[in-house]
């Protein structure tokens, strides 16, 4: 057992900033991190067992304690909700006997929950032992729960064979499914596979390159549009013994599963837009950070980079390029929405809890172990390689004037075609509903949970005058109507997560509250302010829908948003905005529940409030005089 | 003199020293903006969100900003004050902090920060947390429902190899912060008194001492918080 | 100017808040000008007997009597005031909050230390005795107040304050040395 571990932390060099991978290594190993394990770590790394316990306790993938021989982690991101989430869930309990949180008596079954998967054109959806099931339902999770019962393999537990393209790889052999439906420059399949770094490279310097991204006006495609060629810039004119390159594939805003696409189909333009971004800034180091629910494309990736340096696209002296010099490892993650977050995924990089940090410095700055560091996501960097070999001026002929080129959408909820269109920026709401054969249409989410709600009636006036002081997703003045609002950094910026919700839908309960759990389930907790303001207004949104609400707890959820605003990082700062962004444009949703003619009411309940004590001393009454 | 940097806070001209924080460079010059999570002499991490002061029409922590040339600074407006005292309001009734029964009461700074902000009652519902009491170690007990999460324990109490006493277990609102149980029973004498100097409320306790100073005498009993730093 | 009328009471307190009330030293003469006490352990009036202005609430919500008489107080006053950290957030009785009722009662009439003369292990339970509650609720949880006054006790000098404020219509003067929790 010592030896075990010991030669795990060889592996790393008994470095500390690798405790992400001794424990992923040690959970492999295990199914979980023991009390013997944590303190050879402590020794090893020279840092108290609180310290270890601190990095495992944080991941919702790690843990301290035994799991099962099959771990089905079920996810209850809305969408999922929206397709039966609660029955199959239902299914799995009654079947396993067992419910969510816990292990079966035999510890061959344990069931939990967890946070958007980025399945949600096939949800319902589950990760079992890190191999993805789809499109769940009451049935197929018995059969689930009966097959490793019978004690078949997790390989026989799989109901259909495989997904479409690189889904079917050996490597990977998932039984996800690619699901694209619209294609347009960046998932067009007619190029050369690294052709910009083996043919083009040479011919341009990196400030060349710089200018090509910059003229383009690509920003960051994660949702926070920050110009990439500036990015850049930046990056490559900070002084450091070494640069990094990370690419963000932590796509964790639920309703976002792009990510998951362009790595299963198009992961050589991921990777050749690292290897461009590590020659225009004179990188060397270069990282892959993989959410951990994406597990199931590691080997099929790793084998991708593994050709690259075969072909001299990684390694020393790339494409004969003297002195460029650039490599790509594979971080996973453990379960973290936070940590699609550019600095709290470095912190997570260095072996910590995944905490943002305090800006300025900038990870350009200084980021991964203080070297300066650009972060893109996925997209961003396959669309620099059909930049960079088609320039700019050709890019800029798609899109709007104040956002160019194309966005990679992923569509799910109430439609015929959920799956990902890449569509040019400018496009409205209305016509992306088409595209995805949505019909009886009540609200559209754009930009996840953290985005903005809207609502698909022309927007009324009461959202345009007091609402509007503090309160400004921008260019919600300009649209007619909401229907008509355009996907654009200057009225509906997204990182592509559309949800679309049908007039069956009860917006509050289901959708609202669904977020709320997802930010309280997620916070890191390390500001005031986002680990418990959320949490309250979920109990204030609650005591409305139950009835008990006043016209007051309407304006205290609308201050108390303000307060939250004051948090570190952009998911603590946006984390009530499932309710600011409801009652900006469901106002109406709000007053129905609320008492007009109350201005106080607190949901204290003297029946029950006694009944604890009544029924341990066997009492049916309150007392004598009332 | 390239090294001095001129900025203002709320109109009130300020000097500072190349690097110094805003907070650092206010308190130089006779400004106070309220802190609980920064310590001197450690990194600040900007965790409690009260020293939040308006830049460029844009909120940033005072503890990690550094001060930069013609910066103007927003510390001491209506809107700033509601926040740091809904802030101060969250971190009450988020644990439990009854004040009365409390041995750091008169000395605590959360405590002092809701005199300074005139907290009569916290505008959220109290949550009446029970996380308990951590005692197991011999010098030191842990009330962690009076813990604010701070972190000044984590980054100032630690061996001398390094290794801290203290870290966060958890996340999000199951965050806690826990002493390591063997480091804790061999924690020298003076450290343990540090760790609860260090605690800006009364979440670390030593043994065996409390309620020492009656009531008057304390530091905050006559005298507001960080009125020892505002010249005017 | 007609007399305001105060009513006072202590729920879940320990009476340590009335002491205060009295602490104004010869001030109570001058209130004696200024208001007339309806009911209140002041005066031993047991039921209300008018409208009145301003209710003084000591301590928070721990039973069903408590609520009953919170509630009473709500009717019959046009004001309502917190008084003490009992009344605005449960205070030491409220510590039992988060531990199952159960044990509560069972601590104080079984398994306590002090509990020496229960041996058939009777809980009480008479009719007429009010049934514990969940929780202990500040005051504001149960019905509207109107005003809070911190301090374990409030200081006098803070009721003193408060009342004259109310009375006459003028702004509060709150010194930094009158708002305390302990």
């Amino acid at each position: 057992m010592k030896e075990k571990i010991e030669s795990i932390l060889n592996k790393y060099n008994n470095d500390p900033s690798r405790l992400m991978d001794i424990l992923l290594d040690i959970m492999e190993n295990s199914g979980y991190v023991d009390e013997f394990s944590i303190s050879v770590i402590a020794e090893s790394l020279n840092i108290s067992v609180a310290q270890v316990k601190e990095t495992i306790s944080f991941y919702h993938f790690f843990s301290e304690k035994p799991r099962a021989k099959y771990n089905i982690f079920l996810n209850n991101s809305i969408t999922s909700c929206l397709r039966g989430f609660k029955e199959v869930k239902e299914a799995f309990e009654t079947e396993a006997g067992t419910s969510f949180g816990n292990l079966t008596e035999d510890g061959l079954i344990g069931l939990y929950e967890t946070s958007c998967i980025g399945m949600n054109d096939q949800g319902p959806a589950a990760i079992i032992n890190d191999k993805i099931f789809t499109n769940l339902t009451p049935y197929r999770a018995r059969k689930i729960i009966n097959d490793i019962k019978a004690g078949k393999k997790l390989e026989e537990l799989v109901y259909e064979n495989h997904g479409d393209g690189n889904n079917a790889h050996p490597l990977m052999n998932t039984m996800v499914y690619n699901h694209i439906r619209k294609k347009s420059i960046l998932l067009d399949e007619n190029y050369e596979k690294f052709d910009v770094i083996k043919n083009e490279l040479k011919n341009i310097s990196p400030q060349e390159l710089i200018q090509t991204i910059e003229d383009s006006n690509l920003r960051g495609r994660g949702g926070a549009g920050f110009p990439t060629g500036l990015k850049w810039k930046f990056g490559s004119r900070m002084p450091g013994e070494h640069r990094v390159i990370i690419c963000n594939a932590d796509e964790g805003e639920p309703g976002t599963f792009k990510d998951r696409v362009m790595l299963t189909q198009f992961n050589d333009l991921v990777f050749e837009g690292m290897v461009l971004a590590a020659y225009a800034t004179k990188a060397d180091i270069g990282v892959l950070y993989l959410r951990y629910e994406y597990k199931y494309m590691l080997n099929y990736l790793n084998s991708v980079l593994d050709n690259m340096r075969k072909e001299n696209l990684l390694g020393e002296d790339i494409s004969g390029i003297e002195g460029f010099k650039f490599d790509i490892r594979i971080q996973l993650g453990a379960g973290a929405y936070v940590c699609g977050e550019e600095s709290a995924l470095i912190e997570s990089m260095e072996g910590k809890r995944g905490e943002p940090r305090d800006k300025p410095p900038f990870p350009v700055e200084k980021g991964y172990m203080d070297y300066p560091t650009i972060v893109n996501n996925v997209e961003t960097l396959a669309s620099a390689v059909k930049i960079a070999k088609n320039g700019a001026k050709w890019y800029n002929s798609f899109g709007t004037k104040d956002s160019l080129g194309t966005k990679l959408l992923s569509v799910s909820g109430d439609c015929r075609f959920p799956g990902i269109y890449e569509v040019e920026w400018g496009t409205s709401i209305r016509e992306v509903l088409e595209m995805a054969g949505a019909h009886n249409v009540q609200a559209v989410q754009v930009g996840g949970p953290s985005g903005t709600l809207v609502n698909v009636k022309d927007i009324d006036n009461l959202s345009k005058t007091e609402l509007m002081k503090w309160y400004k997703p921008s260019g919600m003045m300009t649209a007619q109507t909401a229907f008509d609002r355009k996907l654009s950094y200057s009225d509906l910026p997204t990182g592509g997560s559309i949800i679309i919700f049908n007039k069956d839908r009860d917006i509050l309960r289901e959708v609202v509250m669904n977020f709320m759990d997802f930010f309280i389930e997620e916070s890191c907790g390390s500001c005031s302010t986002c680990r418990n303001l959320p949490r309250i207004m979920k109990e204030k949104l609650e005591k409305i829908i139950n009835g008990h609400g006043v016209r007051d707890d309407i304006d205290d959820l609308l201050n108390w948003g303000k307060i939250i605003k004051l948090s570190r990082c952009g998911l603590g700062q946006t984390a009530a905005n499932p309710i600011l962004s409801s009652i900006l444009n469901f106002r109406h949703l709000y007053e129905d529940h609320v008492m007009a003619m109350t201005d106080y009411d607190n949901q204290f309940d003297i029946v029950k409030s006694v009944s604890p004590a009544n029924s341990f001393v066997g009492r049916k009454f309150i007392h004598n005089h009332s | 003199m390239s090294e001095e940097i001129k900025f203002k806070i709320d109109g009130k001209e300020i000097i500072a020293k190349k690097g110094q924080t805003i907070v650092e460079a206010a308190k130089d010059n006779g400004v106070y903006i309220p802190t609980l999570c920064n310590f001197e002499g450690v990194k600040p991490k900007g965790s409690c969100r009260i020293c939040s002061v308006k830049v460029n029409n844009r909120f940033m922590t005072s503890c990690t900003t550094p001060a930069a040339p013609g910066m103007e600074v927003y510390n001491n407006t209506t809107e700033i004050s509601d926040l740091r005292k809904s802030i101060i309001e969250l971190l009450f009734v988020s644990g439990n902090h009854f004040c009365p029964a409390c041995e750091k009461s008169g000395n605590c700074e959360l405590q002092g920060l809701a005199y300074k902000y005139q907290m009569m009652v916290p505008r959220f519902p109290y949550s009446f947390k029970k996380h308990g009491v951590i005692a197991t170690g011999p010098k030191l007990l842990k009330e962690q429902d009076r813990c604010i999460l701070c972190q000044r324990c984590m980054k100032t109490i630690k061996d001398e190899s390094g290794k801290r006493y203290y870290a966060f277990h958890n996340r999000g609102t199951k965050l806690e912060v826990v002493m390591d149980e063997e480091m804790s029973k061999t924690i020298p004498d003076e450290l343990a008194r540090q760790a609860m100097k260090n605690c800006p409320v009364g979440s670390i306790i030593y043994k065996e001492i409390g309620f020492a100073e009656p009531i008057g005498t304390r530091k905050f009993d006559k005298q507001s918080i960080g009125s020892e730093i505002e010249t005017n | 100017m007609s007399k305001k009328i105060i009513a006072t009471t202590s729920l879940a307190g320990c009476f340590g808040c009335h002491m205060s009330i009295l602490d104004i030293d010869e001030r109570i003469l001058d209130l004696i000008e200024l208001v007339e006490f309806n009911k209140s352990p002041v005066d031993d009036i047991k039921t209300f007997t008018k409208q009145v202005d301003i209710g003084i609430i000591e301590g928070g919500c721990c039973n069903s009597e408590n609520v009953e008489v919170l509630k009473s107080f709500r009717d019959n006053c046009d004001i309502l005031i917190s008084l003490g950290e009992c009344a605005i957030m449960g205070g030491l009785p409220a510590m039992r909050n988060g531990i199952p009722i159960e044990e509560c009662i069972h601590e104080a009439y079984i398994n306590g230390p002090t509990v020496k003369l229960n041996e058939e292990k009777i809980l009480p339970n008479d009719a007429e005795l009010p049934m514990l509650l969940d929780n202990v609720y500040p005051c504001h949880e149960i019905v509207k107040i109107d005003y809070f006054l911190p301090g374990c006790p409030p200081r006098a000098d803070l009721i003193w304050d408060a009342l004259v404020a109310l009375i006459t219509g003028n702004e509060m003067d709150l010194p930094y040395e009158v708002v305390k929790f302990d």
